[in-house]
């Protein structure tokens, strides 16, 4: 087979570099496109994990009394489940998502630092191996995602008297490892983000005027920086008292394991909003193109995005009403848990108001952002409710908090990254997803999801507490869960009709052209997929629309509004 | 292009609209659960009060923006050879009318929030308290009376008068636990290291689940409790019963064969106090190293290991079999003998390891447990 051509028309007589054949593209790039691909499957292939862990976490609660996993691997999986969603799914998802479209969209022919954006990719899959890999050593985390002390540490010395053992073995270790690997990942990514979004924007694109998904990118890598350490910190101060003899979440030796729940939710408050926030900015490109109208409220949504930003250090020890805190602390995070809800609810209403006056067309982008604007107000509506704290102390803890998170992870990221990935396919790839499979997907998902999540709402105010691996059959949980665990495998059948639309497409899929939505930004203006290089021409912004201006100069945005 | 499955939506909009709202009735008739929506004290029914306010509001909130939403897709989807819609950017009065409007209703919930939080624990007209301290182990709950010298300590079953203040020392030595009887009260975490306390009233006589509510471990499932309410004599009766010391040797062959398991070598006495036989009194020193739950009154409980099993003695009568050996009647039916017979299997990972005891020895076992009422 003949040499690759470097330079158009040149072709050199030697032997190809490794960096030139197919695998070695892909190994050795730097470029934000091809990392962007791989960041996407790999979480991908992350997805299909965890969403095993879900399945055989709801065929074993199908009915009272399961028996289809012991209590030992039982706590392993819905661990895994949530610390494989989380960490392993959703923030490569994003930050995939992210390094695709965002240098194309503020016209920029790569991420400020290409080398770096390789080396967080690696880190990602590898430190995703090195945690999963727990599984074949019979040792994966099993003290749920937010591994509570001192249920961790490992063994003598756990209670005050320090006679019980908590938790023998390597699985904590697993975990905190991974949790540090990714942390570092994360923290790479965050900074190549920030310095890309905010040095290397084309000409004339001010912050006003840059799209709001590159807005909430920019957001959700400042709450990176400042949330990863904590984490991090917590996990070496775990890893400190399980193997170096320290005492920091152990009671009776001076130590506290409140100060790793503390630790822990300062990440873990901050990183919800990590995991939300980029889908807001998907769904903020979407509905408007596919409304043939501009986003309403442009300012509002991106500062409201701010004000989230600020407000998500603030509100995290609501995941701790219950633990014993002062009244008075308490009441303080009742206080920024309300405050925190008036943003999101001017999101809302924003995006509602865009499709409002607009000509709609239902392709399945549109339809998983809309699903996206269903679901989210309900995950929305319920958390609000948690933030009335007795009405807490009953359901804290229990199946209405699995609902509440689900509602907004899957009725809110899950659906913004499906509408991304029907948007954004054909720019990457050429090819049009399959619209008839895609209705199909949306269908089966959004029945699949609220048949799912909603009786679970029912379970929690009827008592039944989380990560219990079994229930008895007298307290009238029995219907509910089975309803659930139907819902969870229509969710399978949906992300298997997803597949058979994504292999069949690569096969034989419509060419879709540059611009088949007609959109407005400027990763449109370019091919698909587009060159190494992006733009041939750095474009000079007008306006928030670019494209839409370039393409319909009488009525640019630039010359009939006001920014 | 258009959406095929358009008119489909409507149906099963009203389809799944009506599953949710039939669910939801048929969980306020839950009667077998313990709901929080059936509260038998002041703290529970303030908290379920709360709950249907916010289901109210959430409705009506639900209602109007989905409303809304779905309008706009049905009234704004695209038709053919219609214009470019107008190309509105925004509106600044709309965004301060709905960004105020949500802020005042937000923060008038806020401050009944905070008002209900800081009155949870003042009952009016409630004269008389009991103390109690309830230990989290792994995996069960202990309960110790503090108002008898020495405490009464038992396990699994906490009676308490009706009217009522329970005041509760929330303790651990081992991992985080939670304590909630969703009909009388939400959660409190018990945090070792914390002296975290919870204060409730029943005033409603009956028996009301308890279960921990924080992920302690293997059997955290089974980590429940059964909190009996009733009236002021019935407990000053069971309370004077509970400080009685079991008797030294019991009556009857089976109960006194085994009470010598209990004491032999490797026998439960390793891991459970008997006042009277094996321990002093409750404060014996003894009992500070025993792992297992106090049986001097197991007789009268009726729970078993976190709730794991029920047994009754109704169902665990002790017969001679045709080899002439004591033998439970209707092994299946008996829910101490299956514990006896296989802990480990009904409860996997639990601190109850114990050598295989024939049918004999547990015949032996379940009478003289019987008999320590």
């Amino acid at each position: 087979m003949a040499t690759r051509t470097i330079t158009e028309g040149i072709s050199v007589a030697r032997r190809r570099r490794f960096s030139e054949t197919y695998i070695g593209e892909w190994l050795m790039t730097t470029d934000h496109k091809k990392l962007g691909i791989m960041y996407i499957v790999t979480a991908f292939f992350f997805f299909l994990v965890g969403g095993v862990d879900a399945l055989l976490i709801r065929t074993q609660l199908a009915v009272p009394n399961g028996k289809v996993l012991t209590p030992e691997i039982y706590d392993q999986i819905f661990t895994m489940h949530g610390t494989t969603m989380i960490f392993l799914f959703v923030m490569p998802m994003l930050t995939g998502f992210g390094n695709y479209v965002v240098p194309l969209m503020i016209g920029a022919r790569d991420m400020a630092f290409p080398r770096m954006n390789a080396f967080g990719f690696w880190v990602v899959l590898f430190g995703g191996l090195f945690l999963t890999s727990s599984f074949l050593f019979g040792a994966a985390p099993n003290a749920g995602w937010f591994s509570y002390a001192p249920l961790t540490e490992l063994n003598t010395g756990c209670g005050t008297s320090g006679v019980v053992v908590c938790t023998p073995g390597l699985n904590m270790d697993f975990w905190a490892l991974g949790i540090l690997m990714l942390g570092i990942s994360s923290i790479a990514s965050a900074l190549n983000f920030v310095v890309t979004i905010l040095r290397l924007r084309a000409p004339g694109m001010t912050v006003n005027r840059m799209p709001l998904f590159t807005w909430m990118t920019l957001i959700t890598n400042f709450l990176l920086l400042f949330a990863i350490p904590s984490v991090t910190a917590a996990s070496i101060l775990l890893l400190l008292d399980r193997h170096l003899g320290t005492h920091f979440f152990q009671a009776g030796f001076g130590g506290d394991p409140l100060l790793w729940q503390h630790l822990f939710w300062s990440f873990g408050h901050p990183e919800v909003y990590i995991l939300i926030l980029p889908a807001f900015g998907m769904i903020s490109e979407i509905l408007p193109v596919f409304s043939r109208k501009p986003i309403f409220g442009y300012t509002f949504i991106a500062w409201s995005g701010v004000a989230i930003g600020f407000l998500s250090f603030t509100v995290w020890a609501h995941h701790m009403f219950a633990v014993g805190l002062p009244l008075v602390a308490q009441a303080f995070f009742a206080t920024s848990t309300t405050l925190i809800a008036i943003p999101t609810a001017v999101k809302i209403f924003n995006w509602v108001a865009t499709v409002t006056g607009g000509k709609i067309s239902f392709r399945p982008a549109m339809l998983f952002a809309l699903g996206f604007v269903a679901m989210f107000l309900i995950g929305g509506l319920n958390g609000a409710a948690l933030a009335v704290v007795p009405f807490d102390y009953q359901v804290t803890d229990t199946y209405f908090v699995v609902s509440h998170l689900h509602y907004v992870l899957f009725g809110g990221t899950v659906f913004g990254v499906f509408a991304g990935i029907y948007y954004w396919f054909p720019k990457m790839t050429g090819k049009l997803l399959n619209d008839r499979l895609g209705q199909l997907q949306f269908w089966l998902m959004l029945i699949g999801v609220n048949l799912t999540f909603f009786p679970m709402h029912i379970l929690g105010i009827l008592g039944m507490p989380r990560r219990i691996y079994t229930y008895p059959g007298n307290l009238g949980w029995n219907e509910l869960n089975l309803l659930a665990t139907i819902g969870a495998f229509i969710i399978a059948a949906a992300i298997l009709v997803f597949l058979w639309n994504f292999v069949i497409t690569l096969r034989s899929g419509q060419p879709s052209g540059t611009d088949p939505w007609d959109a407005f930004t400027l990763e449109w203006d370019t091919d698909s997929p587009p060159k190494p290089y992006n733009f041939p021409v750095i474009p000079i912004v007008r306006s928030r629309r670019p494209f839409y201006d370039k393409k319909n100069p009488e009525i640019a945005d630039w010359k009939t509004a006001t920014h | 292009m258009r959406m095929p499955l358009f008119r489909g939506m409507k149906r099963w909009g009203v389809l799944l609209s009506t599953l949710v709202l039939s669910s939801l009735l048929l969980a306020a008739c839950g009667e077998s659960s313990p709901s929080i929506l059936n509260p038998a004290g002041p703290v529970a029914d303030k908290e379920s009060g709360l709950f249907w306010f916010i289901l109210v509001v959430a409705t009506i909130i639900f209602v109007l923006v989905e409303g809304w939403l779905i309008f706009s897709i049905v009234r704004y989807r695209e038709r053919p050879n219609e214009p470019m819609p107008r190309q509105v950017h925004g509106n600044n009065t709309l965004e301060l009318a709905w960004t105020i409007a949500p802020s005042i209703f937000l923060f008038a919930v806020l401050i009944g929030t905070i008002y209900t939080m800081f009155n949870l624990s003042s009952f009016p007209g409630v004269t008389r308290t009991v103390n109690v301290r309830a230990v989290g182990h792994q995996w069960w709950w202990e309960f110790n009376y503090l108002d008898t010298n020495p405490n009464v300590v038992t396990a699994d079953e906490l009676y308490i008068p009706v009217g009522t203040r329970i005041h509760v020392e929330l303790l651990s030595n081992n991992v985080i636990h939670s304590f909630w009887v969703p009909q009388l009260t939400g959660k409190t975490d018990v945090v070792p290291g914390h002296n975290n306390t919870k204060d409730f009233v029943g005033d409603t006589v009956g028996v009301y689940r308890g279960l921990c509510t924080e992920y302690c471990g293997l059997q955290h499932a089974h980590m429940n409790f059964f909190v009996h309410v009733v009236s002021q004599d019935t407990y000053m009766t069971w309370l004077s019963g509970q400080e009685q010391a079991a008797a030294k040797t019991p009556t009857g062959a089976n109960a006194l064969a085994g009470q010598k398991i209990f004491l032999g070598s490797g026998g439960c006495q390793g891991c459970h106090g008997i006042v009277g036989v094996n321990l002093k009194s409750y404060n014996d020193p003894l009992a500070n190293s025993l792992i297992g739950p106090d049986l001097t009154h197991f007789g009268s409980r009726r729970l078993i290991a976190g709730a794991v099993l029920t047994w009754d003695p109704a169902t665990c009568v002790v017969v001679t079999g045709s080899n002439g050996q004591p033998m439970i009647q209707n092994e299946s039916q008996c829910g101490l003998y299956q514990w006896l017979h296989d802990p480990q299997g009904v409860k996997p990972g639990n601190d109850m390891v114990i050598r295989k005891l024939s049918d004999t020895e547990i015949a032996q076992l379940v009478a003289y447990l019987e008999s320590l009422t």
